[in-house]
C-alpha cells in the first residue's frame, strides 16, 4: 500500500471557527423556471411496488431469452404479489432458485422457454415453493 | 372514553438461521447454527439444530463432532443481512399496526389499544403472521395481551405450542391464568436467573404463583421492578409504550481479537478502528460525546500468561463527534495504558457523557465543532454507507492478523450488487 501526505491536520482546539452565514443572499433576477421545478424521477418508484417485499436476484443461463431475460440480468422480485397464470416466477427446485413461467391451467406446471428444458408439472400432493414474482428485468446494454 | 391498553409482541422464529436459509433453498431441512464474532460460540440455531440438543453459547470446537456427523450448516454472523431483513419485517409491521416499538433486531411491540373489538384478535395475529411470512420470507409468532409482560408470555406460548399456529390471544383473564400456570417463573420477562432461583427457594415456581404474590411484599423483598412485573402479570399495564427507542447513554465498541496482540502497532490499529466505528455510531444517533474511555486486557482465565487489565479516560473540553479528535484522544490514552510483553486478548472504547447538538453550554473561549469538520464527517459517512468504497484512517491499517475471523460468512445478498442471490434460467 502506498501512502502520500496530502496535507497537515490541524488539531481543532487551536483553530478558531469563523462565523458562517448559512443562508444565501439573493442578488439578481430570480429564475423564471423556479415555479415549475418538480422532483426528479426515481426508478425505484417505477420498478418497486412493495419495497419491504422486494428482493433483487441475478439471472444466470439462457433458457428465458424469449421472454427477454438474459444471463447476468438483475431481476426485481416481489414477494407480496400473489402468483398467477403467466407470471414469471422464482421457484425453488432441487434446492436451487430457478426462473420459470407459472402456468396454472389447464394443469399446474412450470415452463422454461427453451425446448431443452421440459416443463415441470406440479401434481397434486406436491408443494410448489415459490420465492416470488419477477416484475421487472434490469438489462444493461453496456457490459463495462 | 379512554381505551384499555392492548399490546402484541411479534417475534421472529430463529431469526439469524431463518435469514441464512431464505436465500439457500438447499438448506430447507438442514440444521443451521450461527456463530458469534470471531466464530467463537454458537449464538443462534435453527429448529432442527435445537432438536439435536445443540446449546446456546457453546464454543464451536465443543460441538464440532456433532456438526460433522449431522451435516449441520455453519455460518459466521452476517449482520448486514440480518439488519436488512429486520428492517423489512419492521416496515411491514408499521403498515399493519397503529404504532410499533422496535424492541430488538427480531422483535417488536405493537400498540393495539383502541383496535376495534369487532374483529377477532386471533384473526388479526394470523393476518400479521401471514403477511410477514409472505412478504419478507421470515416466520414470526404473535402474542397479544393487555400488558407487555403478558404479551411476552403469550408469544412464548405461541412458540412453544404448535397447536396455537403461532398466535396466542391472552386478552381473556381465564386464559392468562391457564398459561401462567404452565410456565416456569424464569420464563417471565424481567425475571433473571438469580431472581428466579431466589423465588424458587421461597416456593414460587410458576408464573402464576408469582402473579398471585402480594405486590407490596415483592417490593419489600425484591424490587420495584419486580413489583411492576407482578402487576403486569395481573393485567395492569405498568410498562410504557416507547415508540422511539431512547438514544443510547453510552456507545461501546469492543471485541476480542482472533489472535492475541503483542505488538503496539496492532493495538494502535485495533483502537483506531474501534474508535472510528464508535464515532460512526455516535453520529448515527446525532450525538456528541465528551468522555472518551479506553480499556485493554489480557486473558483473565489463562494459566500461563500474566494478567493485566487497565483503563483510562479523558474529558474533552467540548463534546465532539469528530472521528479525528476522538481517535487522537483514544490513542493518547492507549499510550498511557500500554505495557509491552503482555499477550492482549481484548480492547475496547466507550464514548459517554453524550449530548444532543446545541445542548452543551460552552464557555466563551471554548472552541465548538466547526462546520467544515461536521461536513467532513458527513461526507465520510456517506461514502462508507454507499457500499462502493471505504474511507479509513491510516492508523487502522498499521497492524494486521487480529481482525475479526469470519470464515463461514454468507454473501451480503440484499446489500451488495455483486453478491445477489443467483437464479438459474
Amino acid at each position: 500500500m502506498q501512502l502520500s501526505i496530502i496535507g497537515r491536520y490541524l488539531r481543532p482546539p487551536f483553530q478558531i471557527a469563523p462565523p458562517l452565514f448559512q443562508s444565501c443572499v439573493a442578488a439578481g433576477f430570480p429564475s423564471p423556471a423556479q415555479d415549475y421545478i418538480e422532483r426528479t424521477l426515481d426508478l425505484n418508484e417505477l420498478c418497486i411496488q412493495h419495497p419491504a417485499a422486494t428482493y433483487f436476484v441475478r439471472a444466470e443461463g439462457s433458457s428465458m431469452l424469449q421472454v427477454g431475460i438474459f444471463s447476468g440480468d438483475i431481476l426485481v422480485v416481489d414477494r407480496a404479489l400473489k402468483p398467477s397464470h403467466g407470471d414469471i416466477v422464482i421457484a425453488c427446485i432441487d434446492g436451487e432458485f430457478t426462473v420459470k413461467e407459472l402456468c396454472t391451467r389447464p394443469a399446474m406446471k412450470l415452463v422454461a422457454h427453451n425446448p431443452a428444458y421440459p416443463p415441470i408439472s406440479i401434481d397434486e400432493g406436491m408443494t410448489l415453493e415459490l420465492f416470488g414474482v419477477v416484475t421487472t428485468v434490469i438489462h444493461s446494454l453496456s457490459r463495462r | 372514553m379512554p381505551t384499555s391498553p392492548l399490546y402484541a409482541l411479534v417475534d421472529c422464529n430463529n431469526f439469524y438461521a431463518s435469514c441464512e436459509r431464505l436465500f439457500r433453498p438447499d438448506l430447507k431441512d438442514r440444521p443451521i447454527v450461527v456463530l458469534s464474532n470471531n466464530d467463537g460460540c454458537i449464538v443462534a440455531r435453527s429448529a432442527e439444530a435445537k432438536k439435536l440438543n445443540i446449546k446456546m453459547a457453546v464454543p464451536l470446537h465443543q460441538v464440532q463432532e456433532i456438526i460433522d456427523r449431522e451435516n449441520i450448516a455453519v455460518f459466521s454472523s452476517n449482520y448486514a443481512l440480518y439488519g436488512d431483513i429486520s428492517a423489512r419485517v419492521m416496515t411491514i409491521l408499521e403498515q399493519e399496526a397503529p404504532s410499533i416499538e422496535v424492541y430488538s433486531i427480531d422483535e417488536a411491540f405493537l400498540d393495539l389499544s383502541g383496535l376495534s373489538t369487532h374483529h377477532s384478535l386471533t384473526d388479526y395475529g394470523i393476518r400479521i403472521r401471514r403477511r410477514v411470512q409472505q412478504d419478507s420470507g421470515i416466520q414470526v409468532c404473535v402474542g397479544i395481551a393487555p400488558t407487555k409482560t403478558l404479551a411476552k408470555l403469550a408469544n412464548h406460548g405461541a412458540k412453544q405450542y404448535p397447536a396455537t399456529q403461532g398466535v396466542v390471544d391472552l386478552s381473556d383473564r381465564q386464559r392468562q391464568r391457564r398459561l401462567l400456570k404452565l410456565l416456569p417463573v424464569r420464563e417471565v420477562w424481567g425475571v433473571g436467573r438469580r431472581i428466579a432461583q431466589r423465588l424458587q427457594l421461597q416456593g414460587i415456581n410458576t408464573a402464576l404463583e408469582l402473579a398471585d404474590c402480594d405486590p407490596a411484599w415483592i417490593r419489600n423483598h425484591y424490587s420495584v421492578t419486580l413489583e411492576r412485573t407482578v402487576r403486569e402479570l395481573n393485567g395492569l399495564s405498568c410498562l410504557e409504550f416507547d415508540q422511539q427507542p431512547p438514544p443510547r447513554q453510552q456507545i461501546l465498541c469492543s471485541r476480542s481479537f482472533s489472535k492475541r496482540i503483542t505488538r503496539y502497532q496492532d493495538m494502535h490499529s485495533a483502537i483506531t478502528q474501534y474508535c472510528a466505528r464508535a464515532a460512526e455510531k455516535l453520529r448515527e444517533q446525532d450525538g456528541l460525546a465528551r468522555l472518551v474511555s479506553v480499556f485493554i486486557r489480557t486473558n483473565p482465565h489463562s494459566q500461563s500468561d500474566p494478567f493485566y487489565s487497565n483503563n483510562a479516560c479523558r474529558l474533552l473540553p467540548v463534546p465532539s463527534a469528530d472521528s479525528r479528535l476522538l481517535c487522537q484522544t483514544a490513542l493518547q490514552l492507549l499510550k498511557t495504558l500500554w505495557k509491552p510483553d503482555y499477550r492482549y486478548m481484548k480492547a475496547g472504547i466507550v464514548l459517554s457523557d453524550l449530548y444532543q447538538p446545541g445542548c452543551f453550554q460552552p464557555t466563551l473561549f471554548d472552541h465548538t465543532e466547526s462546520v467544515s469538520a461536521k461536513r467532513l464527517m458527513q461526507t465520510m459517512d456517506l461514502i462508507n454507507n454507499s457500499g462502493r468504497g471505504q474511507l479509513r484512517f491510516a492508523g487502522e491499517m498499521l497492524g494486521s492478523g487480529w481482525q475479526m475471523q469470519r470464515n463461514h460468512l454468507s454473501p451480503a445478498y440484499t446489500t451488495r450488487w455483486d453478491q445477489l442471490p443467483i437464479a438459474r434460467i
